[in-house]
């Protein structure tokens, strides 16, 4: 065991090169690192939300919300292809309930037809392979004879989860990224989650209201004919719907049902002020919207027209004259600071659906700086009882363990650098704990070494021994470890997922360390020094 | 050079003899556990029983009863409010509120303008968290399958490696060790989250580590002693990897009352279930796994695989 091969030297050495290289780009000051060439590796390990302050979200989206909305389309399709096609069907208690459209066909004899038109509105689930392996996306079936009922299959079901969360991903990177902050992370977890990750956020209350905003706008004329009263009394007219003010004073409006003008018209919104001063946000509709509007507008002079925004009143001014080209404001009550959040969500588009704040850890940058100085005290106090305990216990080679555990310590730093691995305060506390258990692997061959001199065997030949007799105990031990490491990393998250990274990394370059980096050492010096007697 | 050098006599301490001493200390201990948690319960953190907590610093020596009195306006239910790490930051916990995960995020809301409305700029945010119900449910079903799944990988890699028996006394000593691990946090009270599960995962990883090792040697013993007697041969095992055993110990809880004593309030939990693994740890590889082999007994042939005869150890 104490002889290498040259090539095996060489290969430990740039090992331990490539950790230092790696591992510099720490130590460097940012304007340096900026200077060097493209091809030196200039990563820094990235800290985790917890070491420098930031915010974690994960939101979940309201998926019966997303299925509500494809069956009501469905019940919508039902009615104009049983009324709307010649000759028409006669039907009754068109509904959605329990997750189904339901409709009762009044004449026996017309099933076959309405069965078949209804059939007629089965698709296909993209599975996003060109239509290849797509089942049918609703399933009809037939109940006490005359009852039809569609439900979404479970396939089309997914497909519309997995593309509402594309495109609430999609809305929501365009709103963080107008609040400027550095490289937020919005990823998809599971079928229906979205976690978003922002560090170095100060305002998380104005980062979650930013988020959780559906904003989805429409324009409608108001109803005057409808009195408080009648409101009051349930006397609405079918065609018309009531909707709050958002001024919270109870107020409310009586709405058509049918939007003039939605949001999805918008090409472009921006804060601005009114004529008296006050906040506001502008808008301008696209060519298809401002020809709309404008029809409306000159048509209704003189009636007020509402700004629904997620279901409230934001204000119903009257229309004075006709809106032609196409540009406007909003007023309300805004303050600067409402009038250009609701800009910035306004240009993002709505969200497909609303998300739900189920999980929120903030951490602020005062204690990731604390917790950052804590744990670069601790490593250092770690790291060096441990090093003072091996160097007093094993002499020597003490000592080629300790220098060990310095390559092992840098190791670590390049092989998260290098990874791109997230350094969380668990994952400090894996690297101190790694420290203490990376001189077990030194400890059972430095143990065997001292058994084999007792036993009456020369150094060298008890170094051999040791070494080798340690080996497979050395394997068998940070297996076992490895395997816990592992299962943590798979089934962890956030903080405890960067504490297994940390472990895992530090039970693999600990083993390296001490297994070739040490045993080099003592045959370099066994080689040079021949000793006649051991002090371990 | 060699300050504290030694003789590398091997030391005769016979283990075997005491065995069943500890074997029942530990049964009663692991009863004493499983009945502390039973009636006393876990303090479980918002990781699995979601709810809301909220660090807050201010700019000199907290005034607490003004925290608790702020929050007592509010009516959110239970509420803890304790200092957290030093005088000047207050640790707020806010127990589940009913109506979902909306609830849960307005709970936040609440506190910060009550807060603000009595203290105005001097109490800063350093740490929020809100754990809805649902996410609570699947971080406990998480943290039980992570430690049931690493047991079983851990303890496939042993039978893989050894005989039925090293396995069996693995498990033994793996129950043992979480078992009691759990006990200390229920008397403690100490609370118990995420973070937790990650050390129980470590304090597995360490403990069986340590019984690898031990296990290794005795496994090399058979091969080498043929005709010793087990428990005789189990105690020259453990005495002879002992000073290995207690070096490694060693080292690793310098390392983590580093930890302990400098790493901060947040991981200080974390740190101290992770130190009291180590020394459970080192404990059950020499007192739990070692004496289950002498009870169940070991194969003794290893020179070959498979037929071998299986011999128990001599009355104890």
């Amino acid at each position: 065991m104490l002889y290498f091969a040259r090539w095996k030297i060489l290969t430990i050495l740039a090992v331990c090169l490539a950790g230092l290289i790696f591992a510099l780009p720490n130590v460097l000051p940012r304007s340096v690192l900026d200077s060097l060439p493209d091809a030196v590796p200039s990563d820094q390990v990235r800290l985790g939300l917890d070491l420098q302050g930031g915010a974690h979200l994960l939101l979940e989206l309201d998926v019966e919300e997303v299925y509500l909305d494809r069956l009501e389309t469905v019940r919508d399709d039902v009615r104009d292809v049983l009324r709307g096609q010649t000759p028409s069907i006669g039907y009754t208690a068109l509904r959605v309930v329990d997750g189904a459209v339901v409709v009762r066909i009044r004449d026996q004899a017309e099933m076959d037809t309405a069965l078949s038109r209804i059939r007629g509105l089965i698709g296909t689930v993209d599975t996003g392979m060109a239509g290849i392996g797509g089942g049918p996306d609703l399933e009809v079936s037939v109940e006490e004879s005359t009852l039809v009922r569609i439900v979404m299959t479970e396939a089309a079901q997914e497909q519309r989860a997995a593309n509402t969360v594309a495109q609430a991903i999609t809305v929501l990177r365009r709103r963080i990224d107008a609040l400027g902050t550095l490289d937020p992370t919005i990823q998809r977890q599971g079928s229906d989650r979205i976690l978003v990750q922002v560090p170095g956020l100060r305002d998380v209350a104005g980062l979650k209201q930013i988020i959780t905003e559906t904003a989805k706008m429409t324009f409608h004329l108001v109803d005057v004919g409808v009195s408080p009263q009648d409101i009051a009394a349930g006397n609405v007219p079918p065609s018309g719907m009531v909707v709050p003010s958002q001024d919270g004073y109870n107020q409310q409006y009586v709405v058509e049902k049918r939007a003039l003008v939605t949001g999805e018209s918008l090409v472009d919104a921006f804060p601005t002020t009114d004529q008296g001063g006050q906040p506001a946000v502008g808008f301008r509709f696209d060519g298809a919207g401002a020809k709309k509007f404008g029809d409306v507008t000159t048509a209704n002079v003189g009636r007020p027209f509402a700004i629904v925004l997620d279901g409230k009143v934001i204000s119903a001014p009257v229309i004075q004259s006709p809106i032609l080209g196409g540009n406007g404001i909003i007023t309300g009550n805004f303050t600067f600071e409402s009038a250009n959040n609701l800009a910035i969500l306004l240009r993002a588009g709505a969200l497909p659906a609303s998300l739900v704040i189920v999980e929120e850890r903030t951490v602020g940058p005062d204690l990731g700086q604390d917790s950052i100085e804590a744990g670069e005290v601790a490593a250092v106090v770690g790291f060096v009882s441990v090093i003072a305990f091996m160097a007093i216990y094993y002499a020597r080679f003490g000592i080629f363990a300790a220098l060990a555990l310095v390559v092992n310590l840098v190791l670590i730093v390049g092989a998260l650098s290098a990874l791109g691995a997230t350094l969380t305060l668990p994952g400090i506390a894996g690297i101190v704990l790694t420290m203490g258990m990376a001189v077990d692997a030194n400890v059972l061959v430095f143990e065997r070494i001292r058994e084999e001199l007792a036993n009456g065997k020369s150094p060298v030949n008890a170094i051999d021994t040791g070494y080798q007799r340690a080996f497979g105990t050395i394997i068998d031990a940070n297996v076992t470890t490895l395997i816990a490491a592992a299962i943590l990393f798979q089934l962890g998250s956030g903080p405890v997922r960067g504490f297994a990274v940390t472990l895992g990394i530090g039970i693999i370059t600990s083993v390296f360390t001490a297994v070739m980096l040490t045993r080099l050492m003592v045959a370099l010096w066994v080689r040079r020094a021949r000793p006649k007697t051991l002090a371990i | 050079m060699a300050w504290f050098h030694r003789s590398g006599k091997i030391p005769h301490i016979p283990f075997m003899r005491f065995a069943r001493a500890f074997f029942l200390a530990s049964g009663l201990l692991v009863i004493a556990s499983i009945g502390a948690v039973a009636t006393i319960g876990l303090n479980f953190g918002i990781d699995f029983q979601g709810g809301t907590m909220i660090e807050i610093g201010f700019e000199e020596p907290a005034d607490l009863g003004a925290v608790r009195e702020v929050m007592g306006g509010l009516g959110l239910g239970e509420v803890q409010v304790q200092e957290f790490g030093n005088a000047n930051d207050v640790l707020i916990r806010v127990a589940e509120q009913p109506g979902g995960d909306a609830a849960q995020q307005a709970v936040v809301t609440e506190v910060r303008a009550a807060l603000g409305e009595r203290f105005g700029e001097g109490v800063s945010y350093r740490r929020v968290e809100v754990v809805g119900p649902k996410v609570g449910d699947e971080l406990v079903f998480d943290g039980v399958l992570a430690v049931v799944v690493a047991v079983i990988a851990m303890l496939f890699y042993i039978w893989l490696r050894f005989d039925t028996q090293f396995g069996v006394g693995a498990v033994a000593s793996l129950t043992h060790d979480v078992i009691l691990t759990l006990g200390i946090f229920s008397v403690f009270q100490l609370e118990f989250g995420l973070p937790i599960v990650a050390a129980l995962l470590t304090i597995l990883g360490y403990s069986i580590n340590d019984t690898v090792v031990v296990y290794d040697r005795i496994r090399e013993n058979l091969r080498k002693y043929k005709k010793m007697d087990l428990p005789e041969l189990i105690d020259l095992s453990i005495n002879e990897t002992l000073s290995r055993t207690l070096v490694t110990s060693g080292t690793t809880l310098l390392a983590l009352l580093a930890l302990f004593y400098f790493g901060g309030p947040v991981i200080h939990n974390f740190v101290f279930a992770m130190i009291f693994g180590i020394v459970i740890g080192t404990y059950s590889s020499i007192f739990i796994a070692s004496p289950t082999l002498k009870y169940l007994g070991v194969r003794r042939d290893w020179s070959g695989e498979g037929a071998g005869k299986t011999t128990k150890g001599a009355s104890a």
